[in-house]
């Protein structure tokens, strides 16, 4: 037995284009089986990491490894292991979807009849088997992307980049993708997605780098990072609202808080540590203030983004 | 769910970081059978190399055989090699502004991501291109017949001329793959090969016998490696006979292949 080693160990990578410092010393270390996410704006250095790790750039300094295989000096080895799913639909345009499907199998060296088996199971499982023999310019984004990821695996590669799988799909079709990859994760893949939505980082990676104009501002879990972003919030509807200003005091006094009340029957506080809101529930019980709902709400990705970067994350409103 | 089989993983995987021979081979046959399976989507990729036998060989005929050979079918043998070489000289540029087109487009990267021999995409595009060259050199001596020429060299002659000038255009591709692989945009190859085909083809001894022309053109003309690989397709076609041209062309072709060969796949090397 082999030890596990690291699907992908990145150190100090750089790489600059003229005065844009594309990526601009990042570290990364992605375990096996994880979805990793890398999670940034337009033009943070997502794509440009992936091409550098999928061996499609070099990087000008550093070093990246794809299970254990340095991705300049062993770029063939590691070409072996990956599958890569670009941001615009890595396909033939000209040819139909089995055809490309069949010309990528037999680029990897299966024969002409493993091919057609391989390119017919994979359109079947991403539902394309009825457009197989139809010319690529009239396929939907969402069918092309699915057909480009679809090419990405005919090698089963323990590996597989997705750069922004889901950007300009729609939300039903986004849906899918991510059951997909899910899928994918549960099979033995490992997998590093770029995605500008926070949202999709959160539903599906396990561990987050936010990447910003080249470089790593924040590494965990999607709730280590949300945690970093300091205390949740906690929120109580109240069912009188002339009764408001005592609740307000009622909290200062126990939770020792200032709060605010965005709407008449609504009051939020920060909570700082969750054993005392059963002091706070008491305390409302014996001055009679009776309490329609009780929540916590934990900072979303988006206020993890923002505070990180200071910047908002505007491809999100645009294109959502 | 098909592809519910477990995936090995990354580490128990056994990856070579070289490719072989072999498979340098299949994947360049791989990638000219897309380059056929895209000509037979887009038929139109053939126009050129149909159209410009077809209409070359009946305009030049008529409108100089006349003037020139005193009639057509004195100006057929002169002509039909002549049409030959110029169609498929023109014809070899197209693999470079393919070659432009395909790198510049996605699927591209998809090639490079893939364990494959890095010289596959470009070895397969110029064999595919060889399709085009042996349609446009069917296509001239099927023209040629129909308008009443009989080379007295026979079929065999027919096939040593036809070998000879698609060997040829082969190796004037590299020079046009080369822009290709440099180039910004498949219109700038075009242009940019246009303006050195143009005098190549036309200032050649395709349609005029030399000795009407100025003298300082009758020089260009003479050393004009498109000249000699007009005169060696005359001397075998019309006399079955191997000349000196015939050693110069193949002489010609292979001097191409020394320069251009390094030159571009050293260039495409650092692209791919």
């Amino acid at each position: 037995m082999t030890k596990p080693v690291n699907a992908i160990e990145v150190k100090g990578l750089k790489k600059y284009f003229g005065d844009n410092k594309a990526v601009d010393d990042i570290d990364l270390t992605v375990p096996s089986g994880v979805i990793y996410g890398v999670l940034g704006p337009n033009g943070a250095g997502k794509t440009t990491t992936i091409n550098m790790l999928a061996t499609l750039m070099k990087p000008d300094a550093g070093s990246a490894k794809v299970f254990g295989h340095d991705v300049v000096k062993e770029a063939n080895a590691v070409r072996q292991l990956i599958g890569v799913t670009g941001q615009y639909a890595s396909v033939d345009e000209k040819l139909s979807a089995i055809e490309n499907l069949v010309i990528f199998g037999r680029l990897l060296g299966l024969s002409r009849s493993e091919s057609k088996a391989k390119a017919t199971e994979l359109l079947e499982e991403f539902g394309l088997t009825e457009a197989a023999k139809r010319p690529l310019a009239k396929f939907s984004g969402g069918m092309r992307r699915r057909l480009d990821l679809a090419a990405s695996l005919i090698a089963q590669p323990p590996l597989i980049f997705l750069d922004e799988p889901t950007t300009g799909l729609d939300p039903r079709t986004r849906n899918r993708m991510w059951d997909t990859i899910r899928r994918l994760v549960k099979n033995g893949s490992t997998i590093l997605l770029t995605t500008q939505y926070l949202e999709e980082a959160d539903q599906l990676a396990d561990r987050i780098a936010v990447i910003d104009r080249g470089k790593v501002v924040a590494e965990g879990t999607p709730n280590e990072l949300k945690k970093s972003i300091g205390a949740a919030t906690l929120q109580l509807h109240i069912s009188d609202a002339k009764r408001i200003t005592e609740a307000a005091q009622t909290i200062k006094k126990v939770l020792g808080v200032d709060t605010q009340n965005p709407e008449p029957k609504l009051i939020t506080a920060p909570m700082r540590d969750p054993d005392t809101v059963t002091d706070l529930l008491v305390a409302f019980k014996e001055v009679g203030i009776k309490l329609d709902e009780v929540s916590v709400q934990k900072p979303s990705l988006d206020e993890v983004f923002f505070a990180l970067t200071g910047k908002t994350n505007s491809a999100k409103k645009g294109k959502k | 769910m098909a592809t519910s089989t477990m995936i090995i993983p990354g580490e128990k995987r056994v990856v070579k970081n070289h490719t072989s021979l072999k498979q340098t081979i299949q994947n360049s046959l791989t990638m000219a059978g897309r380059g056929l399976i895209k000509v037979r989507r887009n038929p139109e990729q053939l126009f050129d190399v149909i159209i410009q036998p077809i209409l070359f060989t009946l305009m030049f005929t008529y409108l100089f055989g006349g003037a020139i050979a005193g009639n057509v079918a004195n100006y057929l043998p002169i002509i039909i090699p002549g049409i030959l070489a110029q169609t498929i000289v023109t014809a070899s540029v197209v693999t470079g502004t393919q070659l432009r087109e395909d790198m510049d487009k996605g699927v591209f990267d998809r090639f490079k991501s893939l364990p494959i021999a890095r010289i596959a995409p470009l070895a397969g595009a110029l064999i595919a291109d060889i399709v085009r060259y042996v349609i446009a050199t069917g296509l001239t001596f099927c023209m040629g017949y129909i308008m009443g020429f009989r080379p007295e060299g026979g079929i065999l002659s027919i096939l040593a001329a036809s070998l000879l000038v698609i060997a040829f255009a082969w190796c004037l591709s590299w020079i046009f793959a080369f822009f290709g692989v440099i180039a910004r945009s498949a219109s700038s190859v075009q242009g940019f090969s246009m303006i050195i085909l143009f005098p190549l083809s036309f200032l050649s001894n395709a349609f005029v016998p030399v000795n009407t022309l100025p003298e300082w053109l009758q020089w260009f003309v003479n050393v004009n490696p498109i000249s000699h690989l007009i005169t060696a397709i005359r001397d075998l076609v019309n006399n079955g006979t191997i000349g000196v041209d015939f050693w110069l062309s193949i002489v010609g072709g292979l001097v191409i292949l020394a320069i251009f060969v390094p030159l571009t796949v050293r260039a495409y090397m650092r692209k791919a």
